[in-house]
């Protein structure tokens, strides 16, 4: 299988948060501003390469009725690991994503690659499956986050672009979260038809 | 060739009833609450209405010419006109203009076009703009200026609403500060402060009874309304008389306004005269409690979103019987 | 290599020796970062006291063990003056403040530790109520007036549009001050005598 193909395909054609629709959880809740979201991004990446090479690894050690909470047991393990490192070497960005760090194990995307893929697939092609989903996951919740910011406070990256006065207050809540999700998924929709 | 035979399918008698017709009708029932607005904010209501009706027609034109590529206009129909009327009668009349706009295109753009246009939106396209607009901008949305004001806009004095007295009244529990309330003549009349329409209740009630007379509307969801907020804050006042008497939370805030214009808007409200009523006892309901538990001090707009929300399940069970079936 | 067979003994090994691994590394992972953690916490309440009680970071300051009350209160005595933690319930969660009390029981400054206020309006009380905020309660006793918000008949001026978090800061504020008379060093001014902490 083409390595080049699986990884364009988690970042674009099966994009998991525009085409899939896994993981709305941390995608709504995490999305407040262009950084937060990518952190996020970034550290579900983190955990979805590990675990779907180790689970690419082990997959014929495990049987096949318990492989769910084979699965879930390593995953968890990553995302126990990298809360613990994060808090000790990263402590403003976990203040910020906080509640949602441990919530990663639960994150339909790194399960779902695991059963989909990884569990079918080589090491390799499971690493830039793993690689492509996470990269495609951290440019969506990085452009929601930059839409909100920017509409809601007026900054891009923590950097003012115009006065917060000007800002939307409803794009830093939930509700605003919601109308920019949908209004993306809309425009992605547009975009693959043509 | 003038004249065509046209042949069509049935039903071939017409009321003459249109979109046109009914929406400039209830513009029509309008135009006291808009003497009124004018008469107790003078310059600033006359700004913030221009501002919303003009925006809202210009982003109906604007999104259904270069977005949705229609052929067939709709700005003529009369409800871009109506939703404008009814966002700025929601909007305190020191607004500033930009705020104004962003309103006017969240109501057309997100609140009815997305949808696919009139007829096709969930919710009440006037009350998402006013509400997408008090949690955006929370301290310019909830600062009325004082009535009578007539030639000042941005720099009109501001002072407390009946509704946050009767709110402090709740929080503190402490009865005195309901003394404060203007009395029940002026609240009728509108000499409070309030958003732009909702402050004169004698000008929706007249018209109202011009809706009801032109059969624009029918008479359930603003009696039930009605009532349901009367016996519903009578009963909370007979416990606790620092939660606010019922006459007063009948006339002050955007209740009557809600109501009788907003609540009854055909698209977003229960087809059935059952329906309707579910419907409003529904909204009567939520506004109590939100004006009396909850943190905002108006639940008004809330309370209507909320039940556009649960009008299909209402339709669902409340369809009309079938023309010709035997009643079980 | 085939597929295991889903058998009783094949899957009780297989997920105790993937249990067992798992807990390996985690363990191995918390002895690592275990310090840094701990340092890290710690070095942010001693900042968040010297904050609220030198108004800067730099700076020497002595605290003493820390007290832990009844309710969540926590006392830290300095050589400086006073910090007590108090926590309160505020418009969308509890809010955590740090205040800083001198001798004779007035604010010397504060700090929120811990927030979940609406962003741009609750969070404001973090500069609010600071000494250039329109809010300021710097310098002021809560032992002489309670500090009260103007809507509710006191003389401190709520944040715009959030009096709600205005309220549940201030009662933190004025709880925190009966913690410290009730526990601290404590010399009452007004009658002269001076009371021992129990």
């Amino acid at each position: 299988m083409n390595s080049f193909k699986v990884l364009m395909n988690g970042i674009i054609k099966e994009n998991p948060t525009f085409v899939l629709l896994l993981g709305m959880c941390p995608t709504l809740g995490t999305t407040s501003s262009a950084l937060n979201g990518m952190s996020m991004g970034l550290a579900t990446t983190f955990v979805l390469i590990c675990s779907n090479v180790v689970i690419s690894l082990i997959k014929n050690l495990i049987p096949d009725t318990v492989r769910i909470p084979a699965f879930i047991v390593v995953i968890a393990s990553f995302v126990t690991a990298l809360q613990m490192i994060m808090q000790a070497f990263a402590p403003d960005i976990y203040a910020s994503l906080g509640l949602f760090i441990p919530l990663i194990v639960v994150n339909c995307i790194i399960l779902g690659r695991a059963e989909a893929f990884a569990s079918k697939h080589g090491v390799v092609p499971s690493f830039f499956d793993g690689l492509g989903m996470g990269l495609g996951f951290t440019l969506a919740l990085t452009i929601l986050g930059a839409i909100r910011e920017l509409l809601g406070t007026g900054k891009l990256f923590g950097m003012t672009l115009w006065a917060e006065d000007y800002g939307m207050l409803m794009f830093v809540l939930a509700p605003g979260a919601f109308l920019v999700l949908g209004y993306l998924i809309a425009i992605v929709n547009k975009i693959r038809k043509v | 060739m003038a004249k065509k035979l046209i042949v069509s399918l049935s039903p071939h008698v017409h009321g003459g009833d249109s979109v046109q017709r009914n929406m400039y009708g209830v513009c029509v029932a309008l135009i006291p609450t808009l003497l009124a607005s004018l008469i107790f904010f003078g310059l600033g209501a006359a700004i913030v209405l221009a501002t919303s009706v003009l925006s809202c027609v210009f982003f109906e034109w604007a999104i259904s010419r270069f977005l949705l590529h229609k052929e067939q206009l709709t700005i003529t129909d009369g409800s871009a006109v109506l939703t404008g009327l009814l966002l700025g009668f929601n909007l305190p009349s020191n607004l500033p203009v930009w705020i104004i706009i962003i309103g006017a295109l969240v109501a057309i753009g997100v609140g009815k076009m997305t949808f696919g246009g009139l007829g096709c939106n969930p919710f009440n396209p006037a009350l998402v703009g006013r509400v997408f607009l008090l949690i955006s901008f929370p301290v310019q949305m909830t600062t009325w200026p004082l009535p009578g004001q007539l030639t000042s806009y941005l720099d009109a004095q501001t002072g407390a609403t009946p509704l946050a007295v009767m709110k402090e009244a709740v929080k503190t529990g402490d009865t005195s500060v309901l003394e404060k309330l203007p009395n029940a003549f002026d609240m009728l009349l509108g000499q409070m402060g309030g958003s732009l329409g909702e402050v004169s209740a004698l000008a929706i009630l007249i018209g109202l009874v011009y809706m009801l007379m032109r059969k624009i509307i029918t008479w359930h969801i603003p009696v039930s309304i009605l009532l349901t907020v009367l016996v519903f804050s009578g009963l909370l006042h007979l416990y606790n008389p620092a939660y606010a008497d019922p006459v007063n939370t009948l006339l002050s805030g955007g209740l009557l306004l809600g109501a009788c214009f907003m609540a009854t808007d055909y698209v977003t409200s229960p087809m059935t005269p059952r329906g309707q009523i579910i419907y409003g006892i529904g909204i009567g309901a939520i506004t109590v409690i939100i004006r009396t538990f909850g943190a905002y001090p108006e639940g008004m707009s809330f309370a209507i979103l909320i039940m556009n929300a649960f009008t299909p399940l209402i339709n669902t069970y409340n369809k009309p019987k079938r023309y010709g079936r035997v009643a079980k | 290599m085939k597929k295991l067979k889903s058998n009783l003994v094949n899957m009780t090994v297989v997920l105790t020796v993937i249990s067992v691994i798992a807990g390996g590394v985690l363990a191995y992972v918390n002895q690592v970062t275990q310090g840094p953690i701990a340092a890290i916490n710690e070095q942010k309440l001693q900042d968040g006291i010297k904050q609220v009680i030198l108004g800067t970071t730099d700076g020497e300051l002595n605290v003493e063990q820390p007290d832990t009350l009844d309710g969540g209160y926590v006392l830290y005595k300095t050589d400086k003056g006073t910090a007590v933690m108090a926590i309160e319930n505020g418009f969308a969660g509890p809010i955590s403040v740090l205040v800083g009390f001198d001798e004779q029981g007035a604010v010397k400054g504060y700090t929120i530790l811990a927030t979940s206020e609406t962003p741009g309006l609750g969070v404001k009380a973090d500069t609010w109520f600071q000494k250039d905020g329109k809010g300021s309660i710097i310098g002021r006793n809560p032992g002489e007036k309670e500090l009260v918000v103007s809507k509710d008949g006191g003389d401190v001026d709520a944040i715009t549009a959030s009096t709600i978090t205005s309220r549940a800061f201030l009662k933190a504020v004025n709880n925190a001050y009966q913690v410290y008379k009730n526990n601290g060093q404590w010399t009452d001014t007004n009658s002269g005598a001076s009371q021992k902490a129990h």
